[in-house]
């Protein structure tokens, strides 16, 4: 059951939590009460900056092309330009292109969407080969371990990416700890780029995630090892314990008196907002003791991923503004599985709740669109009005909300990361696939030029290199 | 919405038209009808194309014509499909469909036998259970047949699968004893002692005693508690050595694939069936020529391990253009509760003939892979798979092409019965289409 492990974090961020994390600084207390006499700790807190950079791309435009905006605006015959790694246009036919060393593609029959966005998955910390060696998801020895980052787990060479962008549209996808742990560790949100380091892939300014799990893996997982938690009572009597030192600590923090503690420091960020917490949660009834736990100790839940049972709470989660990350109709493997109905997705939709599709696969990572599409004709099976245009932002728009990055890609306006996919079809379809994909302006695949297709270094010189996969 | 949502007669899922729901209201699932569906778009399953304006004739619980101009006889209820596609039912190549509830649920999960004593001999038909879940969902996804195989035992045979419908009813068992399953590979080395040396060998030795045990029933009983194998293994093994049973073999590497396909030189009797076979179509040619038939879990395309480094979701078109008898399968993933995923496969191969450099599988091919392929590799063309005359009452009437996304059933029939489209999962959407609670908690409305 190590994929089941993966799979179940929740993290939820708050719209209000969006926002760049500062490269470095002070650990300010978001609070009103200034103490002008301490002397805060000094520490970097981006240690590991991002070294990605946009890589060469033409101008460009698609023309013809039925696009989704990714916001729920659709534009037939539409066209959109891409000029140094942002969308410098988009709109219809009469849109004005350069005349002058442009790449023009007809899009007649095709679909233009932004690129979709995972906001769960393993890749690189459980990549394939999913060889022993490989296992570096869950740091399984206490069941908190904020202070570890997945980052650092991250292994780029994972064939995983290649597949997530060629055959699913993926350019961005956060990567978190597994579900072992109450509290697994920070997360990270990526470029879909082949890199050599993963600085080289990491979003630059994202904000960092806190993964979190409720259920089942953290009392099964420590239960079976004769400690605590072996409950769901425990599960949340460690984690309060563990807020509570959270706050004390993050006071020290704010006092100049307190000593480098890497876990506490994870959880004093996400006590001040800079943090997102996205917490692995099934059952609706656990979501609702969480909701008033993050109250207690004044934090917000982002997103609760996985969320088989958020239809059963829809209205709660819409008036609190937390996202629901899920499958389409993954169900019945573990107990707190048992209630997933097809409908989840548009139900959550349906009551103004933010509703995301995820993965938390490396396979099904590579047709999130597949399953959005399953998600929304069950919803219109039972009578809910969700148009293609609408659904689509379960794909990028949410996900790019819920990891603070919606200023910058997720969805197709002027100014916005050129994040872009050019389907052959209709991405709702079975017999659609991805034909080209831009990030930040950048042909990273393009299913008519092999040379476009990209080989990590696991896969050179092994059966298959190369091939379509 | 109220009322579209409180649908179902237990019949027809909701929402599909007026006339239908008339015609199948007066059905009684309990027995086999005869039944005609008219104004089809109809699919045998055998790979030839869709036939517009088609008849299907169901009498006494099987097919009897199927095609356009087909008469329907006097006195046999007509059923129109209103131009929709109508299909045989699903045979789920390779599953786990019965055998578990909820998978991490130790008392539910028959899955495997790691502990058991016994090997070969398993056999899953007493494991089966008709009224669970798993089985009311995967029906409602168009699955009427599904081959289900036990998972590993504690030696190297995992046990004896079964042929099963999918109806519902009390007893699913279309053929016990229907196959044999065993891993070779990095699974069936774990099991025989650490190395695929130790794999080939005790395969070899456990045939070579079920033989001797064939020829002289006291030898077992010689051999004592050295044997390698129980009397019910020797027995179940008797039946693959003389290709009673076929022989389901996981097997993914190239290399492994070429020495499972030797086997037939000293066992030449074996009727194989390769299960998996990820890098299969490095060795297409050969595992045609030996007409191996092979089920495929279609979309693997990573190297999930080292002996799924050629994986490419081209594999399933690759055997089929090389000329080996391709069936889609969901087993790579959840095997016992998702068998609906193989159409969203099926469509994902017909994708693939679109994709420069890609091998897919045509619309027809696709289908096909489904429902006469898998059935050919059991054995039981003749009686299940598709809707020629004589083979079982099995057909589907979707609410859109079955290979696209979301299309599901609107009504089915197994052996001639209509059955039930209604799962646990509809009534608790049903309960929460409104998730605020009215003037009673939630639990009094259903």
């Amino acid at each position: 059951m190590t994929r089941r492990l993966k799979g179940g974090l929740l993290a939820a961020a708050s719209l209000t939590f969006a926002g760049c994390a500062p490269a470095n600084g002070d650990v300010q207390s978001a609070g009103d009460k200034p103490a002008p006499a301490a002397k805060p700790v000094k520490f970097d807190k981006d240690p590991y900056p991002s070294t990605y950079r946009p890589y060469p791309g033409r101008v460009t435009a698609v023309r013809n092309v039925t696009i989704f905006d990714g916001e729920g605006g659709r534009i037939e015959n539409g066209t959109i330009l891409l000029v140094n790694g942002k969308v410098e246009r988009i709109g219809g036919p009469d849109t004005p292109i350069p005349v002058d060393d442009v790449a023009v593609y007809d899009g007649t029959g095709k679909f233009v969407t932004p690129g979709i966005i995972d906001i769960h998955s393993h890749l690189g910390d459980y990549p394939s080969p999913g060889v022993e060696a490989h296992s570096d998801g869950n740091e399984a020895t206490s069941p908190t371990t904020p202070e570890v980052w997945s980052e650092h787990s991250v292994w780029p060479q994972d064939p995983g990416f290649s597949r997530a962008l060629a055959n699913g549209g993926v350019t961005a996808l956060q990567v978190l700890p597994g579900s072992a742990n109450l509290m697994g560790g920070r997360s990270i949100t990526l470029k879909n780029v082949p890199a050599r380091t993963v600085q080289g892939m990491k979003f630059p300014g994202a904000p960092y995630g806190l993964k979190m799990a409720c259920g089942e893996n953290p009392k099964r997982v420590y239960g079976g090892k004769g400690r605590a938690p072996s409950t769901r009572m425990g599960n949340f009597a460690v984690n309060r314990q563990t807020w509570a030192k959270a706050a004390a600590h993050k006071k020290k923090m704010e006092e100049g008196k307190a000593e480098r503690d890497f876990a506490m420091e994870t959880l004093a960020g996400v006590l001040s907002g800079e943090i997102l917490v996205h917490n692995h949660c099934y059952r609706a009834d656990e979501m609702a003791l969480v909701i008033d736990m993050s109250k207690e100790f004044g934090y917000k839940v982002s997103t609760f991923h996985h969320a088989v049972e958020s239809y059963k709470i829809a209205d709660l989660l819409a008036k609190e503004g937390i996202c629901s990350a899920m499958w389409a109709d993954w169900w019945g493997f573990k107990m707190e599985a048992y209630d997933s109905v097809p409908e989840n997705v548009p139900l959550v939709h349906n009551a103004g709740a933010c509703t995301i599709v995820h993965s938390d696969d490396a396979n099904q990572i590579q047709r999130l669109n597949q399953e959005a599409a399953k998600a929304l004709v069950a919803g219109r099976r039972m009578g809910l009005a969700i148009s293609d245009e609408q659904a689509w932002t379960w794909l990028s728009w949410n996900p790019a909300k819920a990891l603070g990055i919606a200023d910058r890609t997720g969805s197709l306006k002027p100014g916005k990361m050129a994040d872009v996919v050019l389907w052959n079809g209709h991405p709702f379809s079975a017999y659609t696939r991805p034909e080209k994909v831009w990030v930040d302006g950048a042909l990273l695949y393009d299913a008519n030029d092999p040379r476009r297709r990209p080989v990590s270094d696991f896969e050179l010189g092994q059966p298959g290199e190369g091939d379509v996969k | 919405m109220g009322p579209r949502l409180r649908g179902g007669t237990g019949m027809v899922r909701a929402g599909i038209g007026g006339a239908l729901v008339a015609a199948l209201a007066f059905a009684s699932p309990a027995h086999a009808q005869d039944v005609a569906i008219v104004n089809a778009k109809l699919v045998i399953g055998d790979g030839s194309a869709p036939v517009e304006g088609g008849t299907v004739v169901v009498r006494g619980g099987k097919v009897v014509a199927a095609g356009a101009g087909v008469a329907v006889p006097a006195g046999v209820e007509r059923v129109d499909a209103g131009g929709r596609w109508v299909t045989p039912g699903l045979v789920a190549a390779f599953s786990r469909v019965g055998l578990v509830e909820v998978d991490a649920v130790r008392g539910t999960n028959d899955r495997s036998a790691a502990q058991s004593r016994f090997s070969a001999g398993l056999d899953i038909a007493p494991a089966l259970n008709p009224m669970g879940s798993p089985v009311a969902v995967n029906r409602a996804a168009g699955i009427t047949r599904a081959i289900v195989a036990p998972g590993a035992s504690g030696n190297l045979f995992a046990g004896q699968g079964a042929v099963v419908d999918l109806a519902d009813d009390n007893d699913m068992v279309t053929r016990p004893r229907a196959l044999q399953f065993v891993s070779f590979g990095e699974e069936g080395s774990a099991k025989a002692g650490g190395s695929r040396a130790a794999t080939f060998l005790l395969f070899r030795e456990q045939l070579l005693a079920a033989r001797s045990y064939a020829r002289n029933p006291a030898t077992l009983a010689e051999w004592g508690r050295d044997a390698l194998i129980q009397r019910a293994d020797a027995e179940a093994l008797v039946r693959v050595i003389d290709g009673t049973t076929p022989l389901f073999v996981r097997v993914d590497r190239a290399a492994d694939i070429l020495n499972v396909l030797k086997l037939k030189g000293e066992f030449p009797a074996l009727k194989l069936v390769l299960v998996g076979a990820t890098e299969g179509w490095l060795v297409a040619r050969d595992i045609a020529a030996a007409r191996v038939p092979v089920l495929v879990s279609p979309l693997t395309d990573l190297p999930g391990n080292f002996e799924q480094l050629g994986s490419t979701q081209s594999n399933a078109g690759r055997l089929k253009a090389a000329g080996v008898d391709v069936s889609v399968g969901v087993f790579d993933d959840d095997d016992a509760h998702k068998m609906g995923y193989a159409t969203q496969y099926a469509g994902n191969l017909v994708a693939l003939t679109r994709v420069p450099g890609a091998s897919g599988l045509s619309w027809d091919q696709a289908f096909a892979a489904l429902t006469s392929a898998p059935a050919r590799a059991v054995g039981m063309e003749a009686s299940i798979g598709s809707l020629r005359p004589g083979r079982a009452g099995d057909v589907v009437i979707w609410d859109n092409d079955p290979l696209e996304l979301g299309s599901r059933p609107t009504a089915i029939w197994i052996d001639g019965k209509a059955q039930s489209l209604t799962t646990r999962q509809d009534r608790l959407r049903d309960r929460y289409a409104n998730p605020q609670e009215g003037a009673l908690p939630k639990a009094y409305d259903r």
